[in-house]
């Protein structure tokens, strides 16, 4: 018998395999809501914590996030395991695909034979779905793939265990107690207004708005600074973290506006359509950002392409996205 | 974002494609497959040209005799000191130490296997480092 499961592509892993899970336990969400109700959105400039020598940037909120808040937020029992041990790590994944349960599980993307060679780095916060075992290899759910995968025993464990920075320590996790019936009003003010919060009011200079105003300073002294190769390499970066796979483009942005689209019709509120249209003019104004920041990276700058300039559009994406969530939470407050 | 304008400019994904969320004609959201986009493909190309960089560095510096084969099959595979310590089970100033050749010379067969399995190389291959071209192999 060939297990199934309802394996859907999504633009980015966590909310992806959160929704295919759900749907998978009888309540059927779409990518977006669940990204929305999980407060997936977020942004961070950390110049302290560097991955692969480069600070860390980030427009989503930290791995395991999403799960963690959906689950709490809809009533979900979720469970999760680490391991100390490779072995028993993976007997305990086959005890429970043994018992026909879908195990989430988070893992490095270095050694995932399927995946697209250009984008193996040592990330190690990939999230995918392990649904049935055949033989010697796993069937796996990769929500960043357009089909259901196989995976050989050996290459999944080493992706399960792979090291360094946010190392899974074979991380597994799966659902338990899905309850038939949600109200999901509750769970997505309470949503919205949290990362209404963590953009506006955190009272820390490298996140939310605050942190995007304190990206472009450092922006701006990064070719002094840093020499034009570092500087490069550093602008580089942001633009992978904002627009390479996982992100629906924009940085997240997009996904979001999709999530604000589909709350407004189950809130009744359209007020949340203005929103989710100024959400989208946020996005293509990141994406205006990436193109002019390429053009720079590749050495063929047009106009006034330089530091200076990007860092004025980033600026203004802290500007727009400071008044669209103050704004956002004051609806949101008021119908609450 | 509108659905006409979801680039298709394919490179990272090779025959995949990934998701894009944007506004199809009635201003609705919708999951649109992509290609890829330029400027994501030029941030990631560059990322490649830096790690080839670093390889090509520590070729030269395998050549001269400052550092041992290990050093080279690390940054093949874009390891630091610390996680391949990780992946051992060693301390990373053992790691550091194995980067030199002289010591590296020295490990015994037990810990040449560890790191060879680790690497996904023979013995014989870990001691070494391949004369050819240097970026070659990292991504295959």
């Amino acid at each position: 018998m060939t297990p199934s499961f309802p394996h859907r592509q999504s633009a980015h892993c966590e909310s992806g395999v959160c929704a295919n899970l759900l749907t998978h336990h009888g309540l059927s969400l779409s990518e977006a809501m669940t990204f929305g109700i999980g407060s997936g959105l977020f942004f961070a400039y950390f110049p302290f914590v560097r991955i692969n020598h480069l600070p860390l940037t980030t427009f989503r909120s930290a791995p395991g996030r999403i799960l963690r808040q959906v689950a709490k937020r809809l009533g979900v029992g979720v469970t999760f395991r680490t391991f100390r041990d490779a072995g028993k790590g993976m007997a305990e994944l086959d005890r429970l695909l043994a018992e026909g349960v879908p195990v989430g599980a988070q893992t490095g993307v270095y050694w995932l034979p399927y995946f697209p060679p250009a984008l193996r780095f040592h990330f190690n916060a990939h999230n995918l779905v392990v649904y049935g075992k055949e033989g010697d290899s796993y069937r796996i759910s990769d929500p960043v793939i357009a089909e259901p995968v196989l995976c050989g025993a050996v290459d999944l464990e080493r992706a399960r265990f792979a090291r360094g920075p946010l190392a899974p320590n074979g991380k597994l996790f799966f659902l338990t107690n899905v309850p038939k019936r949600i109200d999901p009003v509750p769970a997505i003010r309470e949503a919205i207004r949290e990362v209404c919060r963590l953009m506006t009011r955190i009272p820390i200079p490298l996140i939310g708005v605050r942190g995007m105003r304190y990206l472009a300073g450092r922006m701006e002294s990064w070719p002094s600074r840093l020499g034009e190769r570092k500087a490069l390499l550093h602008l580089g970066n942001v633009i992978r973290m904002q627009e390479e796979v996982g992100t629906g483009g924009g940085g997240f942005r997009f996904i979001y506006a999709a999530f604000l689209q589909e709350a407004a019709a189950v809130l009744d509120e359209h007020g949340l359509l203005d929103f989710s249209k100024r959400m989208t003019t946020i996005g293509d104004h990141w994406r205006d950002f990436a193109v002019a920041g390429a053009r720079l990276c590749k050495g063929r700058p047009q106009g006034n392409d330089d530091f200076p300039a990007l860092a004025r559009i980033v600026r203004e994406c802290a500007d727009a996205e400071h008044g669209f969530f103050r704004e956002l939470d004051s609806l949101v407050r008021s119908r609450g | 974002m509108r659905k006409k304008d979801v680039p298709q400019d394919p490179h990272l994904f090779g025959e995949w494609k990934e998701v894009s969320y944007a506004l199809d004609e009635d201003g609705k959201y919708v999951m649109v497959p992509s290609a890829g986009w330029e400027p994501a493909n030029i941030a990631n190309d560059m990322a490649w040209k830096s790690i080839e960089a670093e390889i090509g560095r520590v070729v030269e510096r395998v050549r001269a005799g400052e550092l041992s084969p290990l050093a080279y099959h690390m940054a093949r595979h874009q390891m630091d000191p610390g996680m391949l310590a990780g992946y051992a089970g060693l301390f990373k100033f053992q790691v550091r130490r194995h980067m030199k050749p002289a010591a590296f010379r020295r490990i015994s067969p037990a810990l040449a296997d560890r790191y060879a399995a680790i690497l996904r190389i023979t013995r014989d291959e870990l001691m070494e480092m391949p004369g050819c071209d240097p970026a070659a192999g990292t991504r295959k």
